[in-house]
């Protein structure tokens, strides 16, 4: 009992533990902040992967086509020029430009304009994911999708896309961890995610080790829960490989 | 059925079909033969514009293929082909690869298509592996699960592309055995192939094709015994 006491009466506890955490709902920054970094990491996610997967069809399309007709050549440029467009800049500047500038008259929130930008921003390297993965298919899978007489966009959806999506999980698994971590810059326009709510805490208490190693750690814990649920996907994918 | 005129095909600089001019008739097992590189697999491709012709025009049961406003998924579905490879969807068992192709064109329903699909496996003595994955079956189980997904489509005329050619020696049997069932069966095949003993013995013609032109289009016997080309002759004397 003793032993109890003399810990809640410690400066660790009650400097850096009540202060930083406890005393006034301190913990709520972090778990606000928590959401609003998932709910735009995962809202990113679903614009980016929608995103990548038409351009990078587009893509593919384009370059296996002899002689493109205009109207592909034109959607081609289009994509050529948002995929060296977005991975060009920083994210960071996207998103400040997406806020003051594109968004600057009519506001749809901060949250959506954070979604929008990285969801846009996500597309483009999820785009070229993509591409590499349908090009890993043997051509001849769309040659016997062809001479059964399915036409070019059911062989991609149906053949062509599930394999590649195989082939790609571990990279796609990887950008969706960069993007969790890269959606930390959202507090520059002001916008309370994780990142953001450890600061508060920190200007508020002046304490900064606690608030930034808790924001760490759920960082850390988020990532991992990534890997293990890429690794649990890949493995159920895997069950055709299987001999 | 299929008539070929004046076809013509380039790679870059490479003329690989010159000219060249065939006529396959229903029923017709055709076997053709060549040096490598002289376009056989080419021509094969060309029947169904899996490569698209530079000139020239094919017709398949009155339609133009290589015509621009012909619905080329139409009749492909009517030309079934075998590739060298199998090109067997590994992500799909094995009854779900012969059943994709009618039930997405909405030919059949998947009920008819899954028993349909039974029936052919049952035929080649495969029904055990329905639910397996391609890449548990040896090459000749592939190869012949790929000739059943073709003939699931019903086709009026199957393209062989050197069907055995990827295969380990002793498996080559096994799908030479299921072709020779179809020929038997009355099915039209033009088959790519270096198994020259099927060539004598289920071909109705056997084509030789050289620098882009039939050079010799004879029944098997004439064609082995009285080869009348010099340059089918060379070919013959390396072959057999």
């Amino acid at each position: 009992m003793g032993l109890l006491q003399s810990f809640f009466e410690s400066d660790f506890w009650q400097i850096h533990i009540y202060t930083n955490f406890i005393a006034e709902d301190r913990w709520k920054y972090l778990t606000d902040g928590l959401q609003v970094t998932i709910i735009i990491t995962l809202a990113a996610l679903v614009i980016g992967i929608v995103l990548g997967a038409l351009v990078s069809v587009v893509r593919v399309t384009h370059d296996k086509a002899g002689k493109p007709g205009i109207g592909l050549k034109l959607l081609n440029g289009v994509c050529q020029f948002y995929l060296t467009v977005i991975r060009g800049t920083p994210v960071m500047v996207q998103l400040l430009i997406m806020y003051f500038v594109v968004f600057a008259t009519v506001d749809p929130g901060k949250l959506a304009v954070a979604i929008i930008a990285f969801g846009i921003n996500s597309g483009a390297y999820v785009a070229e994911i993509f591409r590499s993965g349908i090009m890993s298919v043997d051509p001849g899978q769309m040659e016997a999708g062809r001479s059964l007489g399915l036409s070019y966009g059911q062989v991609m959806s149906r053949i062509i896309m599930p394999q590649a999506v195989k082939n790609i999980l571990p990279t796609l698994n990887n950008e969706f961890i960069a993007l969790v971590k890269e959606t930390a810059v959202v507090g520059y326009i002001a916008l309370g995610d994780l990142t953001r709510g450890g600061d508060q805490i920190r200007s508020q208490t002046w304490d900064a080790f606690p608030p930034l190693l808790a924001v760490a750690l759920i960082y850390l814990a988020i990532v991992m829960l990534l890997e293990k649920l890429g690794r649990t996907v890949e493995r159920r994918l895997a069950q055709s490989d299987r001999s | 059925m299929i008539e070929v005129k004046g076809l013509c095909k380039k790679f870059g600089k490479v003329t690989v079909l010159d000219e060249l001019n065939i006529t396959i008739n229903k029923g017709d097992k055709m076997v053709l033969v060549g040096p490598s590189g002289c376009g056989k697999s080419t021509f094969l491709r060309c029947l169904n514009q899996l490569e698209a012709p530079d000139g020239g025009e094919i017709w398949f049961d009155g339609q133009l293929v290589n015509g621009r406003g012909t619905d080329i998924n139409a009749l492909r579905r009517r030309m079934g082909m075998v590739f060298q490879h199998f090109n067997l969807f590994p992500h799909l068992t094995v009854k779900q690869n012969i059943t994709l192709a009618p039930v997405l064109q909405k030919l059949k329903t998947q009920a008819e298509a899954d028993e349909q699909a039974m029936q052919l496996l049952e035929r080649i003595g495969l029904a055990d592996k329905a639910n397996a994955y391609p890449n548990t079956l040896s090459g000749g189980q592939k190869q012949r699960i790929a000739i059943v997904r073709a003939l699931a489509m019903d086709p009026e005329v199957l393209l062989f592309d050197e069907p055995t050619s990827a295969l380990d020696p002793e498996m080559v049997g096994e799908v030479l055995q299921l072709m020779k069932e179809l020929a038997a069966s009355g099915m039209t095949m033009v088959v790519v192939t270096h198994e020259m003993g099927f060539a004598r013995e289920v071909a109705n013609r056997v084509v030789f094709i050289n620098e882009g032109k039939v050079q010799e289009d004879e029944p098997p016997a004439e064609f082995f015994n009285h080869p009348k080309n010099p340059r089918l002759r060379d070919f013959l004397s390396k072959v057999l």
